[in-house]
């Protein structure tokens, strides 16, 4: 088990046991590693724990097959697009061998992990957006329908894989915009032919590509009915889809009233409820008053004074809060919170649910669409502190020792609406009302979509690197500065390690460079690089080498028509044909040779190795540390 | 005006400068707190000089609007109009009434544009001449202030860079003119366009280095060699320091990436805990963090393996790169160690501590090699202050890395120090400088403890060349760091088009007088409805052009691809970027882009005028409506009027009936 696999393997997993999991990237990936698991009878028992442990009897044979199976059709897929693009077939042989011998290429490829079908998907997006560029002469053909249609496929499944997809999907919305664009100038044409043309792109390259995407979400949240490990970064009225989880088929009083008993939830942690417990807070910090923090328990939406009918809550009422285990008021005050300094102290304070004016919320209903009254689950609330105006919410910071480390409640004098300030009823308990099934509150499928969105993008946000830390930088990747250790430290472990063949890498390190000499071919496979690359720079995630494969993909082929290019200029500026020949030959030769050699030398990191490490002179590796960065 | 040195991560010190020259001019003595927003100005503070040059910044950028509009080749009533818009915009009246910069980058953005628009003029009929040259190398000038008040400056510069390069793309494929004359062209551009404004932002910043030269509150920020060039502060310790570190030295450790604090390697009596907290277990050794105060613990000394004293020989024995030595904890003559036990907080590293012996078998480790890694050559000594050096542990090659971490409440909260795997990557966090320094005498222990206590003194100075300061500063400028993410006032960009957020700048302290960054709505509205009308427009006549249907004459669409080159990509470069900015955003980082937006509204009223009202009585009917509209805006901005220049008092029925949105924070009084 190395590395990734640990995360990829197990949400394969969850597919084969429909358990529900959150991860930040799409599902296709996952879901065809399943898939493959699936159909080559993997039964979803193994734990993938940590790297390192044995596979022992299970079949997981299926899934690196299919892994490996996809990054291996890398190499004919570079081939027919350098083909294609530069109509040389020297070129295209060095592009495949180029590929064929790049250890980093292998070492992804042969691992149950998402890079290798992202990078299917990319380069057979490409592929077939070459493809259907060359049948341009034919427009409506059949085949140009077919490779139209198949780059909107694969475009789809780029992006279904990883985010990194919308690079691919701005590289052929490009080529598309600059092709309408000449199209548009071609008078010769009448309006309705273009207007064709461009409903035919329309089709083919957004509504097919966004009908799959969509569809791959659906058969997503199909499969993982499940409860499991990604509940709680999902909403309440979410969570009521998931069997197993106590809110699924649950039934309680839809609407909130007066003498209810309710459990509140915040919107944006992942599981947040607000919580308090018969604690003080300790001395020097604020009112030494009961604690407010986030956890499970219960509230007691209560009214004045317990009146016989049952009245509704609406929009805009005035409550009060009174916690059922401690019957004291949810109570707030011109203190300073615990850790937000800027923010006011939240507190329990009454006695029996006397209290004073400050223990008053007024309750607004965010999203109004449900009416003024408060629904269970779907209505997102905002608790506003009478007295001082301020928004209860959560800070998100955890509590010291004396709060049991949970989650710091305060009341925000900022009235910005952000997801830390909303809240939604979750569990209500009201004899007085009649009880009606979750089902009907169950959120529908463009809801589910944009929520799992929302909690995606707020996962990539979340991974920040560390201050202190060394990180791979953008610029360490295409002259292979450093690798990424997949497995094993010590000397006895079995250790592989992710790194580009040194000899191609120093080959294509010039290709983006010098690539501005042909404009034809290498315009594209350029432009293909610069958007699957420069974009990392801009990022603030933490960033790993293997996010430049995809762009490393191109500078292969770029350096495949680049190299043959210039060797025949070379060739061609030698004056007998038959010594242009043989240099040219020799040439291309002594390129291959060279990476096939690296290949042979570095072939150990992607296979595995077992051994002392290279700085021992007894290492099979010793000598190959060419740069002091290396550690293999 | 006090010659105290400070870092400001908004901007280039140009902007500070020229208010501070208002300070100067109006004899003001540096004497203010400015600590509390609403505090009354002494007497000493010449508050009228102070605000003048904003207000005059702000006052001229309504006859340059006019200016502008004119030389993209509108009409005398459009450049009016946009005088006019200018005037009554309240947002940009209440920016430049106070000591604030917005009105002085809008000032110079304005100018860029303008003479670029008056130099490409020229450039028609006759280059090279005198105006020419004045032209272009003010644009130089002004690129180059705009981009010295503040840093959103640079988008401006950039638009005038990437609109000069397309206009220089035309003239050489220009035939007419012979290949000298190009060059010439191009030579010009690049010099009034690049070095001028390169050279002008080295000259604010050599201006800003020589008059602030007095160490302040901002010290701590930069290293201990551009501490050691101020005045005061960490120069009066160092003055006078041994240059080169000596066996026998004794020495305090800097980390040279400072964050999250700046600090100083620091050892002290207690040990770490046996058990941490979750389990784990440690080697019980002497505790070694890294603590942000000046301490009497903080003093280390260097000690040559091979030798047992602690005293600098004479002559001094100089350390060099690649030297092994060991290092002594000055108060309690412990040696510094590091060993394979897991660090407290991070446990991929190795604890560093300082050894004491329990007789049990873990044998103390405390050789380190000396990795100078900003050497000229393999032979450096180990200087003061100048030399970064790194300190690889001999056993284990691991070097001693600040980790970020605070420690809990039995580490003091101080700073955890690790040994971190060299082979993991260099990283800024595990290079260390000296920075006090003093040679050794005393051989013994109590001695030796009176002597640390004592401060150093000694005599060489040493100065950072410009160059370096310069470079120093402009980084730590750059990644400096503002902590306070919320602001009652803060709002994000999409706030900013609609007006859905003012910032509350002063109340009175006993009425209910205010002022309010607030702007005129219909302008904000309407420039931001121009704005979309003019993108419809450009596509619409982009796309029937593509098919050789030509709606306007060549002279007007070239007129109206400028006007939006100018103004919509003034607005658009002085905007979206603020979508991928992180830092705390207030309404204000809009002004510049909506100065632009302002001028595109005249030019689009003036196109649909002249080229799409085909008829006489369609165009007054849209002249009488433009009036009509204009009178409005007046309307509001009179209505607006007490929120801008806080001279009237109003009660609390006005102040609700001004709330026109809910998002507005007009301040009430309670009664």
């Amino acid at each position: 088990l190395l590395w990734d696999e640990t995360h990829f393997g197990k949400m394969g997993s969850y597919y084969i046991n429909r358990t529900f999991f959150f991860d930040v990237h799409p599902p296709l990936g996952k879901m065809l590693i399943g898939l493959a698991g699936y159909l080559s009878g993997y039964d979803g028992t193994f734990l993938f724990q940590k790297p390192g442990d044995k596979y022992e009897h299970h079949n997981y044979m299926g899934m690196r097959g299919f892994c490996a199976f996809l990054g291996s059709l890398l190499v004919p897929f570079a081939y027919l697009i350098v083909l294609e693009l530069s109509k040389s077939l020297p070129a295209a042989l060095l592009t495949a061998a180029l590929l064929t011998f790049d250890t980093g290429c292998l070492t992804l490829s042969q691992y149950i992990l998402l890079d290798p079908i992202l990078m299917f998907f990319i380069m057979a997006a490409m592929l077939s957006m070459v493809k259907y560029n060359s049948c341009a002469n034919r427009p409506f053909s059949a085949p140009w329908w077919f490779w139209l249609s198949l780059t909107g496929i694969n475009l789809a499944g780029a992006l279904g894989v990883k985010f990194v997809g919308l690079f691919i999907i701005l590289q052929v919305g490009w080529n598309t915009i600059s092709d309408l664009w000449h199209l548009l100038g071609d008078l010769s044409l009448s309006v309705v032919t273009v207007g064709k043309h461009l409903t035919a792109r329309i089709l083919c390259l957004i509504v097919l590509p966004l009908t799959l995407y969509t569809a791959t979400y659906a058969v997503h949240f199909r499969v993982l009915n499940k409860s499991g490990p990604g509940d709680g970064f999902f909403s309440s009225a979410f969570q009521a889809r998931l069997s197993g989880n106590n809110l699924h088929n649950a039934s309680i009083p839809e609407h909130l009233a007066y003498g209810s008993v309710i459990t509140v939830k915040n919107l944006r942690m992942a599981i947040g409820y607000l919580h308090s417990h018969r604690h003080l807070y300790p001395e020097g910090i604020g009112a030494r008053q009961q604690q407010v923090n986030i956890n499970a328990c219960f509230f007691l939406a209560d009214p004045l004074d317990p009146s016989f009918p049952v009245e509704f809550v609406r929009h805009g009422d005035i409550i009060r809060l009174e916690h059922k285990e401690t019957s004291r008021n949810l109570h707030s005050h011109y203190h300073e919170a615990p850790l937000t300094r800027k923010h006011y102290q939240v507190t329990g304070y009454g006695i029996n649910g006397t209290g004073d004016s400050n223990d008053f919320w007024r309750i607004e209903v965010v999203n109004r669409r449900f009416g003024n009254r408060i629904r269970v689950l779907r209505s997102r609330i905002r608790l506003i502190h009478l007295v001082t105006g301020c928004v209860l919410g959560s800070s998100g910071k955890v509590l010291p020792k004396w709060g049991w480390e949970q989650l710091e409640v305060t009341c925000t004098p900022y009235l910005k609406e952000t997801l830390n300030s909303i809240w939604n009823v979750e569990d209500h308990i009201n004899p007085k009302l009649p009880n009606i099934s979750l089902d009907v509150l169950q959120p529908s499928f463009p809801e589910i979509l944009l929520e799992s969105h929302m909690v995606m993008i707020r996962g990539n946000n979340g991974l920040k690197p560390k201050d202190n830390e060394f990180t791979s930088k953008p610029w360490h990747w295409p002259i292979n500065y450093q690798g990424l250790r997949f497995s094993g430290i010590n000397d006895t472990d079995f250790r592989v390690y992710l790194l580009g063949n040194p000899v191609s890498a120093l080959c294509a390190a010039w290709g983006p460079g010098l690539s501005q000499v042909l404009l034809q071919g290498g315009g594209q496979l350029l432009l293909g690089w610069m958007l699957h690359y420069f974009p990392f720079f801009l990022m603030g995630r933490i960033l790993y080498f293997h996010h430049y494969f995809p762009a490393m993909l191109f500078s292969s082929m770029l350096t495949g028509i680049l190299w043959d290019t210039l060797l025949r200029l070379c060739a061609w500026s030698l004056a007998s044909s038959s010594l242009a020949r043989g240099v040219y030959v020799v040439g291309l030769l002594s390129l291959l040779l060279g990476t096939a050699y690296s290949f042979y030398l570095f072939h150990p990191l992607a296979y595995g190795m077992v051994g002392p490490l290279a700085q021992d002179p007894r290492s099979p590796m010793a000598g190959l540390k060419w740069l002091e960065s290396w550690d293999f | 005006m006090k010659r105290i040195f400070f870092l400001d991560g908004s901007g280039p010190p140009f902007g500070h400068m020229l208010l501070a020259l208002g300070g100067y001019l109006g004899g003001f003595d540096g004497n203010f707190l400015w600590n509390r927003i609403g505090a009354e100005y002494s007497s000493n503070v010449p508050v009228w000089s102070l605000r003048l040059l904003p207000a005059l910044t702000g006052a001229l950028s309504v006859p340059m609007a006019y200016q502008i509009l004119l030389e993209l080749g509108f009409s005398h009533c459009a450049a009016m109009g946009a005088a006019l818009l200018m005037l009554i915009e309240n947002a940009l009246i209440t920016q430049s009434r106070l000591m604030l910069l917005e009105s002085v980058l809008i000032f110079f953005n304005l100018l860029a544009v303008l003479s670029y628009l008056k130099f490409s003029n020229s450039q028609k009929q006759r280059p090279f001449s005198l105006s020419w040259w004045f032209w272009l190398m003010l644009t130089g000038v002004a690129c180059s202030c705009a981009v010295g008040v503040k840093y959103v400056g640079v988008f401006t510069y950039l638009l005038v860079l990437a609109v000069a390069s397309v206009h220089a793309w035309h003239l050489i494929g220009d035939r007419t003119l012979s290949h000298v004359r190009v060059l010439c062209h191009l030579l010009a551009r690049a010099a009034a366009l690049l070095v001028v404004p390169a050279l002008m932002y080295l000259l604010f910043f050599y201006v800003h280095l020589i008059l602030v030269y007095r160490s302040g509150p901002h010290d701590q920020v930069m290293s201990s060699a551009f501490q050691a060039s101020l005045e005061g502060g960490l120069a009066r310790i160092t003055q006078g320091q041994p240059l080169e570190v000596a066996y026998g030295s004794q020495v305090t450790l800097k980390n040279v990436f400072g964050k999250p604090v700046p600090c100083w390697l620091h050892s002290h009596q207690s040990t770490y805990p046996m058990i941490y907290e979750n389990g784990r277990g440690s080697s019980h050794q002497q505790q070694v963090t890294c603590y942000p105060f000046k301490d009497v613990n903080n003093w280390w000394i260097v000690k040559d393996p091979g030798r047992h004293q602690l005293v600098v020989g004479s002559p001094p024995r100089p350390v060099r790169h690649g030297d092994v030595v060991q290092l002594v904890h000055g108060m309690t003559t412990r040696f510094l160690n590091t060993h394979d036990v897991a660090a407290p907080l991070s446990p991929h590293s190795q604890e560093v501590s300082c050894y004491v012996d329990y007789n049990i078998s873990m044998p103390s480790q405390n050789l380190w090699r000396l990795d100078i890694v900003n050497r000229e050559s393999d032979a450096d000594v180990w200087k003061t202050i100048l030399s970064e050096v790194r300190l690889v542990h001999v056993n284990t090659s691991v070097a001693l890395k600040l980790s970020g971490a605070h420690l809990p409440d039995w580490g003091f909260r101080q700073l955890e120090v690790v040994g971190e795997k060299v082979s993991r990557g260099y990283h800024e966090s595990m290079v260390w400088n000296v920075e006090e320094h003093r040679y050794g005498k005393s051989q013994e222990q109590k001695e030796r403890e009176l002597e640390l206590h004592s401060p150093a003194q000694m005599d060489v100075s040493r100065n950072l060349s410009f160059m370096a300061r310069f470079l120093e500063l402009q980084w730590r400028m750059l990644t400096v760091k503002s902590d306070g993410s919320e602001h009652k006032y803060s709002s994000s960009p999409l706030d900013w088009v609609t007006l859905d957020t003012s910032i509350a700048y002063w109340l009175h302290p006993r009425t209910s007088a205010q002022i309010h960054l607030l702007g005129n709505v219909v302008i904000w509205a309407s420039a931001s409805l121009a704005t979309v009308v003019y993108a419809l427009l450009f596509l619409w006549y982009l796309l029937r052009r593509r098919r050789s249907i030509r709606d306007l004459p060549e002279d007007s669409w070239l007129r109206w691809v400028l006007a939006g080159a100018l103004c919509a990509g003034g607005w658009a470069v002085n905007y979206l970027p603020f979508f991928m900015m992180e830092k705390t955003l207030f309404l204000y980082h809009y002004l510049p882009a909506l100065t632009f937006q302002i001028l595109l509204l005249p030019a689009v009223l003036q196109h649909i005028s002249d080229h799409l009202c085909r008829s006489p009585p369609l165009r007054s009917l849209f002249s009488a409506l433009v009036v009509a509209w204009y009178s409005c805006a007046c309307h509001v901005f009179i209505t607006l009027r007490p929120l801008t220049y806080g001279d009237k008092s109003l009660s609390p029925s006005e102040l609700k009936a001004l709330r026109w949105k809910d998002s507005w924070d007009i301040l009430i009084r309670k009664y």
